[in-house]
């Protein structure tokens, strides 16, 4: 490692003075298999001395086990990490590698170029602030470089570096440089890049990366590593609108109460009027608290914790911002999103979202386009793929203070978490606001479902029928509904006969499809027990998470499960509308049990076998819940 | 008004970060302590994180019983003076059956007594996110490795099922019996942690400054005779060197450099001059090339 050798040496403690000073720059090198990203990355490694001697043998001799290059030594092997993807030869996943020089530290993130790896890269663009894209000098501008510039801008990266590499194949000659760049900054117009810089490279010989290479006479700007020592990045984010999401709650006894987080923008003083959001209330800075002392003002990137002038009501998910400039407040947006499981994105489908610093239920409310990433092409799609691109409206379950990602990247992203298996499935930019969401003022109505409900004398509920098609969900909820009505009670029964024609007449039998027509009769559902009726719905609702979804919905102990089980063969035996036969036939597609998935409930309220019991003695079983479970109580309302 | 914030700033901060989403979000979490300096500069930054509350959770210590016995005073010393929750575990069935790396090899002791004592240890409190000292700059395997690692219900960690990352948005969620990782210090190399070090002035156990101790060498490394549990091969005498050591592990398992460092910057200026990477005292690590990725699928830390 040898940074100011000499000093090292002579004056360690000066040394380490000035290393305590250097500042960083987080970076993403991109480009297609066989660019030679991992060989430049390797290099920066290597010549920067960040390779320590016994790593230098241990990539000698696998230089020579699997290297590529001979007997020379193979820089990428230096970078590649996994074992499977060594075998395999390609990077398949985001690797981070660090360096310093004497001017700054840097963390570059180093991102495959495959065509299925949108995602790897979107992870590696979004911390990263210059995107280093690697190209080919022999092959030019590729359908790959504009991909990767789509996703650096797409994630706001706003500086880039286009290293035209392998020179040394193409002579050192200018031409070829020159004319990349023009082809380059032609279709990167639009793109949003603050700052290109084109730089003739070799990252095998090292030309122009830590010095100017002789072998380029003719080129005068900087040399890779020169031009990452010295581009400024961060000025604008600390002279932007001061934002900080809350993050936790610092009380440590009584008589202090602070509010943590890392300052996503701006400067904050002392004495400054500042608004908590969504609240909207204000206060002022009474001090900004660190271990290290309090301090007059700080900025972003900086750790606090802030305490106020007033008793103000805020808790974690809140955003406190400068008075005068606070950031948005609303819960619809629209907003880009990248896809990131193999589980396609269904709209309608409820899904977590989380901030930097809140998590809460919501949906994608509208697909309204996805862009093909290698043509920029915007095509409608009823669903989003792994690794695509699509504009959408997003509706969460409560407010949030947000900026737009172009202008924030802290304060306009999300990721987007499925409700099951709790990975990350997508993440999304916000672009703006939904006009909706601060016009529509819920009234408080006087008549409202408690009301409504003590006036028919009844507890209202739905009594949510799932199972196969032919399962007898319609017979043995008619038969509640007759045993209902019987009592005195206020009933309803939706099902696909009166839904389908009517209210879902627009929607076919795709998974997408199926999730809209669960959704809807949810809704509807909703509105009829707040009108204070007993609805029993018959749909085969296949999907667990819709199934959820509108449980969630509905108010405690509104939303009963009746799972209807009945073996397969038992429907395709009686096959009461004659649909079995069809889809053995293979004359109608997406038929559940066949070639789309029934998802039986794990833990159903109610679960009937009508293959096992007469539908009124089901029905008896219903009955006996409802009563047992206070729905049918002689004064119906009150008994929760 | 704007201010540079360095590159330490700037990593102290997205630790802290770190630290204050896990308090959060996580309902029982616990900061995995190992006594070396790397831990050290973790729990430095959890006093941080909350100041002026304590760090919301307890510290954990998973104890070989081999560590050297100044690791175990300062430990705690340190946690007693932070005012931290301090658990000790140890695997009681391991100590039943006598293991230990001279009897059964480094391989089984360190199998038996740390990476089974964790696994213990996290399911017997219940623990749904461990923090850990853990950097990418460490080893190749882990440059890759997520600051928030999910770990299964069996305690695997899988390397192609990774959940992408992206800003510093964190998803913590997770099933029941499933845990989560965190490494926050990920982004610190080792020369950063030794000039925060040095910058903070963050006491650091003395077996990282050089002085006289008993060692022996053996098979070309220098181990330093901590106790009495030390078998001594023929011709082997305890001498007397000025050796300071690298990591800290196991006595018998962490071999000492012999150096005339005996202050911290010394330390530095002698790591900054030599050339061998500093997790080669450490023989676990002497493996092939995939080793700690099969050892992490397999739930070593």
């Amino acid at each position: 490692m040898a940074h100011q050798d000499d000093l090292i040496a002579t004056d360690i403690d000066a040394y380490l003075k000035a290393q305590e000073e250097k500042s960083m720059l987080r970076f993403i090198t991109c480009g297609s298999v066989d660019d030679g990203k991992s060989t430049l990355i390797g290099r920066l490694l290597y010549d920067s001395k960040m390779i320590f001697e016994d790593q230098l043998n241990a990539l000698e001799s696998d230089s020579k086990k699997m290297g590529t290059q001979g007997e020379e030594i193979d820089f990428a092997l230096l970078v590649d990490g996994l074992a499977a993807e060594r075998e395999q030869g390609i990077t398949i996943d985001v690797a981070y590698r660090f360096f310093s020089t004497d001017k700054r530290k840097f963390i570059v993130a180093d991102t495959p170029g495959h065509e299925q790896y949108t995602r790897n890269m979107a992870t590696g663009a979004s911390t990263a602030d210059v995107a280093i894209l690697l190209i080919d000098a022999r092959k030019g501008v590729l359908t790959q470089t504009r991909r990767h510039s789509f996703i650096a801008s797409l994630l706001g990266i706003k500086h880039v570096v286009l290293a035209v590499n392998k020179m040394d194949l193409v002579d050192y000659d200018q031409k070829v440089l020159t004319d990349i760049e023009l082809e380059y900054r032609e279709f990167a117009k639009n793109f949003g890049f603050k700052q290109i810089v084109s730089i003739p490279v070799s990252a095998l010989k090292g030309d122009n990366i830590l010095n100017h290479s002789e072998n380029t006479p003719w080129y005068n700007g900087p040399c890779l590593l020169e031009y990452l020592e010295t581009v400024e990045v961060d000025d604008d984010r600390q002279t932007a609108d001061f934002r900080m999401p809350v993050q936790w709650v610092n009380r440590p006894n009584l008589d202090f109460r602070g509010f943590s987080g890392s300052i996503a923008s701006g400067t904050v003083r002392v004495g400054d009027s500042v608004k908590a959001l969504p609240s909207a209330k204000e206060s002022k800075i009474k001090s900004i608290v660190t271990y290290d002392g309090e301090l007059d003002y700080a900025v972003a990137g900086e750790a606090v914790t802030l305490t106020l002038e007033d008793e103000i009501d805020i808790s974690r998910g809140d955003v406190i911002a400068g008075k005068d400039n606070p950031p948005e407040v609303a819960d619809q947006f629209e907003a880009k999103i990248i896809w990131m499981s193999d589980e396609a994105m269904l709209p309608g489908r409820p899904y977590l979202f989380k901030t930097s610093n809140k998590m809460m239920p919501g949906v994608v409310t509208d697909l309204k386009n996805k862009v093909n990433v290698n043509t920029l092409e915007e095509t409608a799609a009823k669903k989003l793929e792994l690794n695509e691109i699509g504009r959408c409206n997003i509706n969460l379950d409560s407010q949030i203070a947000f900026d737009p990602y172009d202008t924030n990247r802290e304060m306009g992203s999300f990721i987007i978490i499925d409700r099951m298996t709790n990975n990350t499935v997508g993440v999304g930019m916000i672009d703006f606001a939904l006009r909706r969401a601060s016009n529509i003022h819920w009234q408080a109505m006087d008549v409202d479902k408690e009301a409504r409900a003590e006036q028919k004398h009844q507890k209202p509920a739905v009594l949510w029928f799932t199972g196969l098609s032919g399962s007898g969900k319609s017979t043995v909820a008619n038969i509640v509904e007759k045993r209902l009505f019987a009592r005195g009670r206020h009933t309803y029964v939706l099902d696909g006969d009166n839904v389908r024609h009517g209210l879902n007449k627009d929607l076919g039998f795709t998974d997408a499809d199926r999730v809209e027509n669960i959704r809807r009769v949810g809704e509807v559902s909703k509105l009829m027990v707040d009108a204070g009726l007993m609805v029993m719905t018959s749909f085969i609702s296949p999907f667990k998470t819709e199934r959820r979804m509108v449980r969630e919905m509905m108010g405690e102990g509104e939303f009963i499960e009746v799972f209807v089980d009945t073996p397969i063969e038992v429907c395709a035996e009686r096959d009461p509308k004659g649909l079995y036969k069809k889809a053995k036939a293979g004359e109608i597609k997406n038929f559940t049990g066949f070639d789309s998935p029934y998802e039986e409930p794990e833990r159903a309220d109610i679960h009937v076998k009508t293959a096992e019991f007469a539908a009124e003695k089901c029905a008896d079983q219903i009955i006996e819940y409802l009563e047992e479970n206070g729905y049918l109580n002689a004064n119906g309302n009150g008994q929760r | 008004m704007t201010k540079t914030l360095t590159h330490l700033k700037r990593l102290e901060a997205e630790s802290i970060q770190i630290m204050r989403e896990v308090a959060a979000e996580a309902e029982n979490p616990v900061m995995l302590y190992s006594i070396g300096k790397d831990s050290s500069v973790m729990l430095h930054l959890a006093m941080k994180a909350f100041y002026p509350s304590k760090p919301p959770f307890p510290v954990m210590h998973v104890d070989t019983t081999w560590k050297f016995r100044e690791m175990i005073e300062f430990r705690d010393r340190i946690c007693k003076e932070n005012g931290l929750d301090l658990i000790v575990h140890i695997n009681e069935e391991g100590v039943k059956e006598g293991v230990g790396p001279f009897t059964h090899g480094s391989a089984t002791h360190t199998d038996v007594m740390k990476t089974q004592a964790l696994k213990q240890a996290i399911d017997k409190y219940k623990f749904d996110a461990a923090f850990g000292g853990a950097r990418r700059d460490e080893e190749k395997s882990r440059a890759k490795e997520r600051v928030f690692s999910f770990r299964s219900a069996q305690h695997r960690w899988d390397p192609k099922n990774q959940r992408p990352e992206l800003w510093s948005v964190y998803n913590t969620r997770k099933a029941q019996g499933e845990s989560i990782r965190v490494f926050p210090l990920s982004n610190w190399t080792e020369l950063d942690i030794w000039q925060y070090i040095h910058l903070e002035n963050i006491e650091i156990p003395s077996l990282y400054l050089s002085e006289k101790r008993p060692v022996v060498e053996r098979d070309g490394q220098l181990f330093m005779v901590d106790d009495d549990r030390m078998p001594l091969r023929d011709g082997e005498t305890p001498e007397m060197k000025m050796v300071r050591f690298r990591t800290l592990g196991c006595y018998p398992l962490t071999g000492a450099v012999e150096s005339e460092a005996s202050t911290l910057t010394d330390v530095i200026q002698e790591m900054l001059l030599t050339t061998t990477s500093e997790r080669q005292g450490r023989v676990i690590d002497h493996d092939s090339a995939a080793s700690m990725e099969k050892k992490k699928q397999e739930g070593y830390f």
